[in-house]
């Protein structure tokens, strides 16, 4: 970066909500030192130390990963522990809770309505062979290839971005969003998968896949780059193609046994004892 | 209907209308640059422009097919933004029954003239 | 357990358009609703207008007289002029939500390319044919005078 960065004193607008003792939200200045490489989360915890211990926010593994401390930063849905604060300003900076979330307290929302939708789309490998299933014999084929369809998919960490960023979210309660939509197709797509029909049922649904209109906002705001809105529109056109019959009958991947009549290479060292005892 | 199959047609009768109401805009506003479609020259809305088109039976199914198509589109995308607001499972019905009634309605209204002019201008 | 009650944070129907830094694509979006009433409400009121050529050349050029005041053409512009948006965005939707613009899933690696900025092009190439367009259409409304 070519212009140095200085310390100095950002604005920290909180919106806070005490749910024991407010009616609604309001908004609270803190201002804060800002050193360069401090994240949002940073500033949060200073002002936590120095300003006002009662400030809540939910957060845990502070680097990206864990998808606690998504929230509203300067009118943008992301992880506070991603974001630089002097990438986005030098002098205000606002946050309020995730929106389309019910608040519980301060930076806090009430996620599980997006659980209780991502567990609606069945998101699980479905399969008729239960018994291989729960003890494989081997593993189920799959090329590169079809790994990459469903790859990007499966970064999600459930932070909840998308869902307040998306616009049907804004006034739709029973849309399923685009958290669950995108765990829909990744599921579908994987050719390991078998239960398209079931999933087609449960996303055509009247608030489901086509109350999608492409506002972008879901992909535009994913901190992990998993892109939900490419996600659904691959789903419409699966369902599309499914429906004029143009996609091959998918047959769910098959187990590659060990391989018969092969000797074990000796280079390959054997693997170590068991440390604990075998039944 | 499933809801797939109206969306699909939603997303069809959007790309008719882009031609069906793309002629109808030719016709209508470019008439005094492109001139198309209009027998007697001048404005689109002239009274023999309209009657000249009126006469033609292929005009009247273009009306018609016109007619019916933009008012599936323009219906279900009205019911689409209403649904997005929230409703009871009840509300959600009353609204689809009455876009439904009206929708029937205005499209036999409509139809109906283009029909009733159409022998009117062949006999004039 | 202790129940506490949770305050209501939907955005609402000005969250469609407010409240938020949003970007592109979103402003598009709510866009294509507006021109989609606004034809909408039009078209309903059009069927009737239109529908009075039944009555005779007499009550046809009479309505055609009043909606040749100012007002009326200038709404008859808008009105074009939000076809000609909503026509070019809905083949961009169609070609979106049909996946064909969207690109296909590629391992996401920082800095991550999502499918907005693939179908970004087709977002600017059809305002820019709007412009064009709307442009064209105002030469005729309010240039040309028909006789």
């Amino acid at each position: 970066m070519t212009n140095e960065r200085k310390s100095c004193e950002v604005v920290f607008h909180v919106r806070r909500f005490n749910p024991e003792t407010d009616e609604k939200p309001y908004w609270q200045q803190f201002t804060v030192k800002v050193e360069p490489g401090m994240t949002v989360l940073d500033g949060l915890h200073q002002i936590k130390r120095q300003h006002d211990f009662s400030l809540a926010w939910r957060y845990s593994c502070r680097m990206g990963v864990c998808g606690s401390c998504g929230m509203l930063i300067n009118g943008s849905a992301t992880l506070a522990c991603n974001t630089q604060i002097l990438d986005i300003s030098d002098r205000n900076l606002t946050i309020a809770a995730l929106p389309n979330f019910k608040i519980i307290r301060d930076l806090v929302s009430d996620l599980s309505p997006m659980f209780e939708k991502h567990v609606a789309v069945l998101p699980y490998m479905l399969r008729d062979d239960i018994q291989e299933m729960h003890e494989p014999t081997g593993e189920y084929y799959q090329s590169p290839d079809d790994l990459l369809e469903y790859l990007q998919f499966t970064y999600c960490i459930k932070c909840g971005c998308c869902m307040a960023a998306c616009p049907t979210m804004a006034t739709d309660d029973a849309f399923l969003g685009p958290q669950p939509l995108a765990q829909a197709y990744r599921y579908t797509i994987d050719n390991r998968d078998d239960g398209t029909d079931r999933r087609k049922k449960a996303v055509t649904v009247e608030h489901g896949l086509f109350r999608c209109h492409y506002g972008g906002e879901c992909s535009a705001v994913c901190p992990k780059g998993v892109d939900p809105a490419r996600a659904i529109q691959l789903m419409k056109k699966q369902l599309f193609f499914d429906f004029l019959k143009l996609t091959k009958h998918k047959t769910p991947a098959h187990v590659l046994g060990r391989p018969e009549g092969v000797e074990r290479n000796p280079k390959i060292p054997e693997p170590p004892p068991y440390t604990v005892e075998q039944e | 209907m499933r809801k797939s199959t109206a969306w699909n047609l939603h997303m069809l009768a959007g790309l008719c209308l882009v031609i069906l109401l793309g002629i109808h805009m030719i016709t209508t506003h470019l008439d005094l640059i492109l001139g198309w479609f209009n027998p007697a020259g001048g404005e689109a809305i002239n009274w023999r422009n309209v009657v000249g088109r009126g006469m033609h039976l292929s005009w009247m199914l273009f009306y018609i097919c016109f007619l019916g198509i933009a008012l599936y589109h323009g219906l279900y995308g009205l019911r689409s933004i209403l649904f997005e607001l929230t409703l009871t499972r009840g509300a959600e019905k009353v609204v689809t029954a009455v876009l439904v009634t009206f929708g029937i309605a205005l499209f036999i209204m409509g139809a109906a003239a283009a029909v009733v002019f159409q022998s009117q201008a062949m006999g004039a | 357990m202790l129940q506490l009650k949770r305050h209501p944070n939907k955005l609402g129907i000005g969250g469609w358009l407010l409240k938020g830094r949003w970007g592109y694509e979103r402003y598009l979006y709510i866009l294509h609703r507006i021109t989609g009433l606004g034809i909408l409400t039009y078209f309903l009121l059009h069927i009737f207008v239109t529908s009075s050529r039944v009555l005779g050349m007499k009550t046809w050029e009479a309505v055609m007289g009043v909606l040749h005041h100012p007002v009326f053409m200038l709404g008859e512009y808008a009105v074009y002029a939000a076809f000609i948006f909503h026509a070019l965005n809905g083949i961009r939707l169609i070609l979106i939500e049909y996946g064909f613009a969207v690109g296909k899933a590629e391992e996401p690696v920082y800095p991550y390319r999502s499918s907005v900025n693939v179908q970004r092009p087709l977002g600017v190439g059809v305002m820019v044919l709007a412009v064009i367009l709307a442009l064209v259409g105002a030469a005729r409304f309010f240039m040309l005078n028909g006789g």
